[in-house]
């Protein structure tokens, strides 16, 4: 036993070659590549995982068909398909919705094609109105002035049983 | 007595720590670098702060979409001290943002950054950028409605990107919408990572001041040469090289605790920004903007011509790295007093005063529409009937007074039509209403025909009173 460790100690005196050296240092790099790998692929999976998340498409009602009147422009609001359980009031989307005959909706996503700022639809003006650099839009969601390099977006509207539904999208990405 | 200093003395000889600690703080530094070499000590000083009360404000916070509303308000409003400490982080961020600007600027204009220091300056510019991401995502974790309507303009501007756009969108907003997953991201970035790299880099950045040893006051006419500034830099130091402890400190001493005072009493007089309506993306009637620091920016987005947008979000930010990058690489040599570098000092003064008019011009927001516009009253109008007093009543309800004003009321997007008679006919007025122009919308299917008459009506009638004041008296006469 004691011999052993002797000559143990005897033999890692002895200075490795260079050729050994070198592939102990690689040997080592790999090894530590492994290690930081094993770790790093939970990480940035979990953390792009968001991105991967399936969203589910789902038609939300908002309201009567019969309650929206013919010509206005009103705000509705609807839940995410699948909100977080500690979303809160964030899963909540607004959307203006017009009623443009007696089953024909329009529904215009609220952001502003420029930046994505709320618009305010202003009913006298019959516009709508971005706050943040001055977009302004047509009824028909057409760009009337400023910035927005495209009308607004619109989301797919129905009306099933009487109620109006949307169907949820992605915030819209200009 | 005698036991404390020989636990002392064992303690020292088994870590060599104390001895370590006096070498650090005594290293000698070129005499004479006087008040003009606070800023970096500050800036540490003012991001120790940030740390410090953003531990304590991590222990009330909760990262979650749907309650961190109600925990600002209970730190706001309840915490013992939270509204101070809410205070001192908001100004202790302003600080932070304020004072890494004047280091920057001074080691510049100094020519700091030239042979042998420019890899720090890149370690300066890269704690920049974090600072202003910190900045960014301090922000929204002041989780109301603004801070919702800022991350939808922050992935909107990520989305604007080819390709990869949509992706690093829904990658900010943590999902294809905003909702339980955006914040608890944006609070691990804020708290964990950022200010990770923040250590890790400052860690460098310190290293290498001493590595390099504090540059010594510039002199004119005293060019840097790679070739002989070691030896002349050795010498200074070995000739008249002071401990920076306590003699450089000490001025650091001063200036930081001026700039602890500055933070406690911010935050003490006018307390942390006030919180605004529940972040519920469905309240519209918002008006979403960045704090100060990055507001001169919201306001170079809306002033640059609007085909020019997506080439600036997407360049912009990158030209600034690269300029800033590429400086110690282009001018690490040569002459490092401001007197002898015009170019330097100009290009300064040149960035400041566009930042600055940009800021001014963020506060007066001329290209938002004023949705607080009143009508105007009967002594503006001059009549409260007939077709001026229903053109005028249509100036207000048709939207044109939010982007035009008469008489000091209404919004700045358009010209002021105080005196607009002045300038155009009634078939001139009629012509632009109807067919609108660059930023004004046709009101062609808006507006009925008498209401169309009404309008230019009255506003044929705003003439410069000076002008109205000639006729009436040379009517008279």
């Amino acid at each position: 036993m004691m011999s052993d460790l002797e000559n143990h100690a005897t033999e890692s005196e002895a200075p490795l070659s260079p050729e050994r050296r070198q592939f102990l240092s690689r040997l080592s790099l790999g090894l530590m590549g492994i290690a930081a790998a094993l770790v790093a692929v939970p990480v940035v999976g979990f953390i792009i995982g968001p991105l991967i998340r399936k969203f589910p498409v789902v038609w939300r009602p908002v309201g009567e068909a019969e309650s929206f009147p013919i010509g206005k422009t009103v705000r509705v609001s609807f839940r995410d398909p699948s909100p977080l359980a500690w979303a809160g009031v964030t899963a909540e989307t607004a959307a203006w919705l017009r009623r443009d005959g007696t089953g024909e909706f329009t529904a215009f996503a609220v952001n502003c094609t420029h930046l994505g700022c709320p618009v305010r639809w202003l009913p006298d003006a019959d516009l709508f109105m971005c706050p943040c650099h001055g977009g302004v839009y047509y009824s028909d969601g057409s760009v009337a002035g400023g910035p927005p390099p495209r009308p607004l977006f619109r989301y797919p509207v129905r009306v099933n049983n009487g109620m109006v539904e949307i169907r949820t999208s992605a915030v819209p990405i200009g | 007595m005698n036991l404390i200093h020989r636990l002392i003395d064992a303690f020292e000889e088994r870590t060599g720590l104390l001895k370590l600690m006096g070498d650090l703080s005594r290293h000698p530094v070129p005499p004479d670098t006087g008040w003009w070499y606070v800023f970096g000590s500050a800036t540490l000083v003012a991001f120790m702060i940030q740390v410090v009360t953003g531990i304590a404000l991590s222990t009330s916070y909760i990262s979650s979409s749907g309650d961190a509303y109600q925990a600002l308000q209970f730190i706001t409003t309840r915490a013992l001290m939270g509204n101070l400490l809410r205070g001192m982080h908001y100004f202790g961020a302003s600080a932070m943002v304020l004072l890494v600007g004047i280091h920057m600027t001074q080691v510049f204009v100094m020519g700091c950054y030239k042979y042998p220091r420019e890899f720090n300056w890149v370690t300066g510019v890269v704690l920049l950028f974090l600072t202003l991401a910190m900045g960014f995502t301090g922000q929204l974790l002041r989780w109301d409605q603004n801070a919702v309507w800022s991350v939808v303009v922050g992935a909107e501007q990520a989305g604007r990107m080819p390709i990869v756009g949509p992706m690093l969108a829904h990658f900010l907003l943590a999902g294809k919408t905003l909702g339980g997953a955006t914040l608890s991201r944006f609070f691990a970035f804020h708290v964990f990572f950022i200010p990770a790299l923040i250590f890790a880099v400052v860690g460098i950045h310190l290293y290498l001041v001493m590595h390099d040893g504090i540059s010594e006051p510039p002199v004119a006419g005293e060019p840097v040469d790679p070739a002989t500034y070691h030896k002349k830099y050795d010498e200074l130091i070995e000739k008249s090289g002071v401990p920076f402890w306590p003699d450089a400190a000490w001025r650091d001493v001063v200036f930081c605790l001026a700039v602890v005072i500055a933070i406690v009493a911010l935050a003490a007089i006018f307390g942390p920004p006030k919180l605004g309506n529940p972040p519920n993306p469905s309240l519209l009637a918002s008006d979403p903007a960045p704090d100060w620091y990055l507001l001169w920016y919201f306001a170079l987005l809306a002033l640059i011509p609007h085909e020019m947008t997506t080439p600036v979000i997407l360049l912009a930010p990158l030209v600034g790295v690269i300029v800033l990058l590429i400086v110690p690489i282009v001018s690490n040599t040569g002459e490092r007093h401001p007197r002898n570098r015009p170019w330097a000092v100009g290009a300064v003064v040149v960035i400041v005063m566009m930042i600055a008019t940009l800021w001014v011009e963020a506060i007066r927001k001329p290209w938002s529409p004023d949705f607080t516009a009143q009508p105007l009253s009967a002594r503006v109008v001059g009549s409260d009937t007939g077709p001026f007093a229903d053109g005028a009543m249509l100036f207000h309800e048709k939207g044109c007074e939010y982007c035009h004003q008469i008489a000091g009321s209404g919004g700045h997007r358009g010209p002021d039509l105080s005196f607009v008679g002045d300038r155009l006919t009634k078939a001139d007025l009629t012509i632009r209403i109807m067919n609108g122009g660059y930023n004004m919308p046709a009101y062609a299917g808006n507006l009925k025909p008498e209401q169309l008459e009404d309008l230019v009506i009255f506003l044929s009638s705003r003439k410069h009173p000076l002008a109205t004041l000639g006729t009436a008296t040379s009517g008279g006469k």
